[in-house]
């Protein structure tokens, strides 16, 4: 068990930033995030894409804005458990328990919720067939390449996860790359070689088709695509690989007594503390008259939520505000040499 | 101000005025329409306010970038007649649109 002052739930530039918040007025903090890196929205949905909002930085893209975050941060030395959901919290006396699905297990008098508009999943094909598969000849990511080798290979999707799965899997398999439009949406380089297969022979590409049904009984034998036109046909396959980018859902969280309102939580504006004492909740996640679900008022909220930690992580201590060009004790948590 | 029909994809309608520079998705959060969530609040990085234009409307709105173009095809059962409704500004020359909410989002 990991005991801490504050368990933050959520490694996107909100949660971020609130390991700043706390490491500045000396509280110690966990980072937890179900994605297998710390940035959330900015580095899953918009890495490249440019944000003009936030205060003194003109421009930066979502990658940028992480990086310099961890950069700010880097002082703290906060330990970030990544590729881990928070399943269950219970309360223990004044503290609460935090557990993952891989088991591991904090105990912190604060929880942060920094949950964005919670975990993101790969979006599944809407088959219902393809339930049944999934896992064993339908997969959404790609963990062990070596499962596939001469093999029947039907990829759908047209962006690069795509792209690059076909032009890596194409040397060893039989690849049939299906998206419902003529246009892709990949690097240009890595779409160069793909055509440059289809060409030799060593790949079939299927323009403007969509998946119509997956066919088989105990083992994945065959599926149905059809094309724009309404032309349908037939395709032998052994895995079907799909790259449909990530959904969000609120998952677990949903499930801990919070108040939640339109898959937001309600919390106070002095110190964004939920329903319950010691869960705090800042970032898109949370909802207040006013909400405005920008980077920068995560940031504001997690000033206050870290503050409001302070109290329940150090009762017998008193919190003094101090500004950051001043504090000497500031500068001692951020490592400046005197 | 523009009226705004939302059809279900069991076929309910729900119309209702949404003002003229607001998008056809911030018409439906406003007004609690079920049936697109847009969870990145408009930013076209989910496709999860996708709906469906029917082709008497389709070639009135503006075409789409090609970033929307490129979302759709994450989209939840993306067809031809497939807009990402956060894209679509509502004009007073939209007033009567009728859009097509699918299945499910995600």
């Amino acid at each position: 068990m990991i005991k801490t002052d504050a368990v933050i739930i959520g490694a996107g530039p909100t949660g971020l930033f609130t390991v700043h918040q706390l490491g500045i007025i000396g509280l110690k903090c966990e980072v937890i995030d179900n994605l297998d890196r710390a940035g959330g929205q900015c580095i899953e949905l918009y890495p490249d894409k440019p944000i003009y909002d936030i205060p003194g930085i003109p421009e930066c893209t979502g990658e940028e804005l992480t990086k310099g975050l961890l950069k700010q941060i880097k002082p703290f030395k906060t330990n970030f458990h990544l590729g881990q959901r928070v399943e269950e919290i219970n309360q223990e006396g004044s503290s609460w328990l935090v557990k993952t699905n891989s088991g591991n297990i904090f105990s912190a008098p604060n929880i942060i919720i920094a949950g964005g508009v919670g975990s993101f999943e790969p979006r599944k094909l809407s088959l219902k067939e393809a339930e049944k598969f999934e896992g064993k000849q339908i997969f959404y990511s790609i963990a062990n390449k070596d499962l596939f080798k001469e093999k029947k290979i039907s990829i759908f999707g047209g962006g690069d996860s795509a792209l690059d799965w076909a032009l890596e899997l194409s040397k060893l398999n039989e690849i049939t790359l299906i998206h419902r439009r003529n246009e892709f949406r990949g690097a240009a380089h890595t779409l160069n070689e793909i055509k440059k297969k289809e060409k030799e022979g060593k790949m079939i590409i299927k323009t403007p088709y969509s998946l119509e049904s997956i066919i088989g009984d105990k083992t994945l034998e065959e599926i149905g695509i059809i094309h724009e036109n309404g032309k349908a046909e037939k395709i032998k396959t052994d895995y079907i690989l799909s790259f449909f980018g990530l959904v969000m859902k609120l998952g677990p969280i949903a499930d801990w007594g919070l108040n939640i309102n339109n898959k937001t939580i309600p919390v106070n504006t002095e110190n964004f503390q939920t329903n319950k004492a010691g869960i705090f909740a800042v970032g898109d996640i949370c909802t207040y008259p006013g909400k405005l679900k920008l980077i920068l008022s995560g940031f504001h909220e997690a000033a206050l939520a870290a503050r409001a930690c302070f109290k329940r992580a150090k009762p017998n201590e008193t919190y003094r505000f101090e500004f950051t060009t001043a504090s000497k004790s500031i500068h001692g948590r951020l490592g400046l040499k005197k | 101000m523009p009226k705004i029909t939302y059809i279900s994809h069991e076929g309910k309608k729900n119309t209702v005025e949404v003002a003229t520079g607001l998008s056809v998705m911030e018409g439906a959060v406003q007004n609690n329409i079920e049936g697109i969530d847009a969870d990145c609040g408009g930013s076209m990085a989910c496709a999860t306010c996708h709906v469906y234009v029917p082709e008497s409307w389709f070639n009135k709105l503006e075409k789409p970038q090609d970033a929307e173009q490129d979302m759709i095809d994450m989209a939840y059962e993306p067809k031809k007649n497939s807009r990402l409704s956060c894209q679509i500004i509502v004009t007073n020359e939209l007033d009567g649109l009728e859009i097509n909410t699918p299945t499910k989002q995600t």
